[in-house]
């Protein structure tokens, strides 16, 4: 027994001495990425595992901004050509250099008809190479924000997906998998060591990773096992199998909390929640009222508003994780200040008088349409919803369906009042007026926009701030049209979500309201 | 007997055809995989596009032809999901579900047979009550609840109550997985590796539980029946012995219902290790089409319940043929029967 335990002291410190030790971080998620191809899928978990490989031109630090990564620096030097100037010295993780050529291509990947990325470069003409760390992109019309649409954009090697016969992205109507579904070789932290999609993911650090200096004593290895099951991964984390856990179920914060040896990261997401109204419509397709549309009246929609309680579904739903919202965006996006994202204050009396000057007195009956596996506790925030409407006489059928239902059903405009959040990947107001107030031409504008809603005058404005590039004019844009947007309450809001990220001690990171790690940032102890 | 396995073969097919088209009747309620598919910026002309490449807007019929025509010729598509062959990803799950079901069901054999011949013979002691009671448990409990239990006393609570034994704490168990696996060929085994059985112990005991308590109790119930009939009277009026009796003359006439249960429930496991994989995050195939189910992953899904129909056929036929090597009656019949008819 002694001499047992004494072996095991041994072998102890032996372990712990060895300088050598490798430092694994092994984490889980709900989901795999769906491909490795940084531009076939556009979807969190898809790019939060491509940022480990492949590197964009400018990436956002833990706080969001933008920082340089493959481009050093960018300016518009016209109009309508924005000039990037690389990095020197930087090489991919097979050896071979990376130049100019390597962003043109990638640039072209990404514009092919089948990248999933093309409408973030929907403005970009032509990428050309000046000189081996020079890039320009011309574009069709002024467009300020190109540099925050390539943060979401990685840069593949010209040379590699030649060679391997991938120089466009995958493609459902191949009938073979193209090599770069379970490979990859970029320039960043990490590389590929093993690929078992939807069961075991391992990589391990790049030796010839251009920013070895800048970020210091990152893990040596990240094993990634997604685990659909949230039971099953509070209880490996807790146990001990994981060290990190992206999405621990909101009602679980409360048990890892107090475990020792484990904390919890929180911050407001970019992602808003909220409820849309079909004002458009001379009659509501799923409601008792006949022959006209009590959401075309704005005093409902105000009416509406006051009855919620969101301090309730904050409390009582989602377990304080939420920040009530007067605005369909949260901070951390261009254009967002506190004064607008401020509530309308909870009253029923108020509502109530409302719904009877608006002649709804008795009140009437109405479908909403609500996603159950999309959003944090969306079916339950629903039903909340049902109750407190009810206080004001609209009596609600509630329909909770798959988001592989839900969607499809709010695309073909077959909904008088849904529930929708929103992530804002650009961090720039534009992108929500487009998808969510422009006047909806069944083409590119307003392709989000299911309430019938159409403002020329908002409309106009946001045509102005898609090209206008002086920034204070641009800035002041995006509050007049926040303004007009927030007055016409065609959308409820309800909050923004709040991701929780649960870990071990010894793992020491930031966390990212987008929801993205980004493990080069990660200390292990 | 050829004529049997042909007529028998031709009824697989049919059964595996209505199969099919079941569920490309079904597959229009489970929603569209095309916002699964492409990011939320895709314009709605380019979700258009996508969905006619597929041919997701031709009707049903037309859809489950082509599907028929693909498969007829070994193909089942792409993945919607994963963008890889359906054949790959299928071959790829198939040797986790096959061996978990393997194991779930030599565990609920090698301990359902005896107990239930054990509380058959000694009826009314209180051990007989104690695992009767149990097994009832073994029946109530829905999977999922059992597999998070298991899991809360061996790998969450584990290193608490082992050092209070005084045990290793390597004696716990792993929550989620495989384990290390050895690749042999196409088949990758967890069962040659520490690691890998480590890994299997929780959810094979978890898939093993209610078809061991079922086994427990029709073994049990046909050995009562069994032990009732004239001819173990007379088999004890000879003076054989009670081991004699009990194994050589009852436990053989009580094993036929049984196997035909367990021929059944081997397609069963097959079927529904489904919530077991999805609890333990085993890489099988049914969380491969737990997950298609969510995406709309068309593909994997026509696959999979294919597959799984032709399972259940297999192992009736299985079932049959053994039928008539372990009763000599029904062999007589047929054997007789033909002589009838020449």
């Amino acid at each position: 027994m002694r001499l047992s335990r004494l072996l095991i002291a041994t072998a102890v410190a032996l372990s712990l001495a060895s300088p050598l030790s490798a430092k694994t971080l092994r984490w889980a998620s709900v989901g795999d990425a769906l491909t490795l191809d940084p531009h076939a899928q556009n979807e969190g978990p898809t790019s939060a595992m491509a940022q480990h490989i492949y590197d964009p031109l400018i990436q956002r630090d833990p706080s969001l901004k933008k920082i340089p990564n493959l481009a050093l620096s960018w300016k518009p030097i016209a109009p309508t050509v924005w000039e990037f100037k690389l990095r020197p010295g930087v090489t991919f993780s097979d050896g071979s250099p990376f130049t100019a050529d390597d962003v043109v291509f990638s640039i072209n990947r990404v514009l092919s008809p089948t990248s999933d990325f093309k409408t973030y470069l929907a403005s970009v003409k032509e990428a050309k190479a000046i000189d081996p760390l020079t890039v320009h992109m011309v574009t069709d019309g002024p467009n300020p924000i190109l540099p925050d649409q390539l943060t979401n954009i990685f840069i593949m090697s010209k040379a590699w997906c030649e060679k391997h016969n991938v120089a466009k992205p995958q493609s459902y109507k191949d009938k073979e998998e193209t090599f770069a579904v379970r490979n990859a070789m970029g320039t960043g932290p990490f590389m590929v060591k093993q690929r078992d999609p939807d069961i075991k993911t391992v990589l391990v650090k790049n030796p010839a990773y251009w920013g070895k200096d800048e970020f210091k004593d990152y893990p040596d290895e990240l094993v990634y096992t997604p685990i659909k099951e949230p039971a099953t991964r509070v209880a490996a984390l807790i146990s001990g199998q994981l060290d990190f856990v992206l999405d621990v179920q909101l009602q679980d914060v409360a048990r890892v909390k107090q475990t020792p040896g484990l904390k919890t990261l929180e911050t407001a997401q970019i992602r808003s929640i909220f409820l849309g109204l079909d004002v458009g419509s001379p009659e509501l397709k799923y409601s008792d009222v006949k022959g006209k549309n009590p959401f075309a009246d704005k005093r409902v929609r105000e009416a509406m508003y006051k009855a919620i309680d969101i301090n309730a579904i904050k409390t009582k739903v989602m377990r304080n994780f939420s920040a009530p919202a007067g605005l369909i965006t949260p901070k951390g996006v261009s254009g967002w200040t506190k004064e607008l994202d401020a509530r309308q204050p909870y009253d029923v009396a108020g509502a109530k008088k409302l719904m009877a000057e608006a002649g709804y007195g008795n009140g009437f009956r109405v479908t909403l349409d609500c996603p159950n596996d999309r959003y944090n506790n969306d079916e339950a925030i629903c039903q909340a919803v049902v109750g407190m409407l009810a206080q004001i006489g609209i009596q609600i059928d509630l329909q909770a369906r798959s988001k592989t239902l839900h969607f499809p059903k709010l695309q073909k405009k077959d909904s008088s009042f849904y529930l929708l959040g929103w992530g804002v990947p650009t961090l720039d107001s534009h992108y929500v007026f487009s998808f969510m107030y422009q006047t909806n031409d069944g083409k590119k504008n307003g392709a989000w926009n299911f309430t019938g809603y159409s403002d020329p005058k908002l409309d106009g404005l946001i045509g102005k701030m898609a090209q206008e590039t002086d920034i204070e004019k641009r800035d002041g844009e995006i509050a007049e049209a926040w303004k007009i947007a927030r007055d016409s309450s065609i959308y409820l809001p309800l909050h923004h979500q709040v991701i929780v990220w649960s870990m071990s001690d010894k793992v020491d990171t930031p966390i990212f309201a987008t929801d993205s790690p980004n493990f080069r940032y990660a200390k292990m102890k | 007997m050829l004529s049997f396995l042909v007529s028998r073969l031709l009824q697989a097919a049919a059964v595996m055809t209505a199969v099919s088209f079941l569920c490309f009747v079904l597959f229009n309620f489970v929603g569209d995989p095309i916002n699964n598919m492409v990011g939320q910026e895709a314009t709605p002309q380019e979700r258009a596009e996508l969905r006619h490449a597929l041919g997701l807007d031709d009707p049903v019929p037309v859809q489950f032809l082509r599907f028929l025509g693909n498969a007829a010729v070994g193909n089942f598509g792409k993945s919607y999901r994963m963008a890889r062959p359906v054949e790959q990803l299928i071959v790829e799950r198939l040797p986790a579900t096959l061996e978990l079901v393997f194991c779930g069901a030599l565990l609920a054999l090698l301990l359902g047979l005896p107990l239930g011949v054990l509380t058959a013979l000694r009826r009314d002691t209180w051990d007989t009550r104690a695992v009767m009671t149990f097994s009832l448990a073994g029946v109530a409990m829905p999977t999922f609840v059992s597999g998070i239990l298991l899991i809360y006393i061996f790998s969450v609570e584990c290193t608490g109550w082992v050092a209070w034994l005084g045990l290793p704490t390597s004696l716990c168990l792993p929550s989620f997985g495989r384990g290390d696996t050895v690749q042999i060929g196409w088949w990758s085994s967890g069962l040659l590796t520490g690691g890998g059985l480590k890994a299997i112990i929780l959810p094979s005991v978890t898939l093993a539980l209610f078809q061991m308590t079922l086994v427990l109790r029709l073994v049990r119930s046909e050995m009562l029946e069994v032990l009732r009939t004239d001819y173990i009277k007379f088999a004890r009026a000879r003076g054989l012995t009670n081991r004699t009796v009990h194994f050589r003359h009852a436990l053989k006439n009580t094993l036929l219902p049984v196997i035909t249960v367990i021929g059944l429930q081997v397609g069963g496991l097959i079927a529904f290790s489904i919530i077991t994989e999805t609890v333990f995050q085993w890489p099988g195939m049914g969380q491969l089409f737990i997950q298609s189910v969510q995406f709309a992953d068309i593909p994997v899904m026509a696959a999979y319940l294919v597959m799984v129909s032709f399972f259940f056929v297999t192992i009736n036929l299985i079932v049959d043929l053994t039928y008539a090597v372990i009763d000599p009656r029904l062999r007589v019949d047929r054997a007789r029967a033909a002589g009838n008819a020449a």
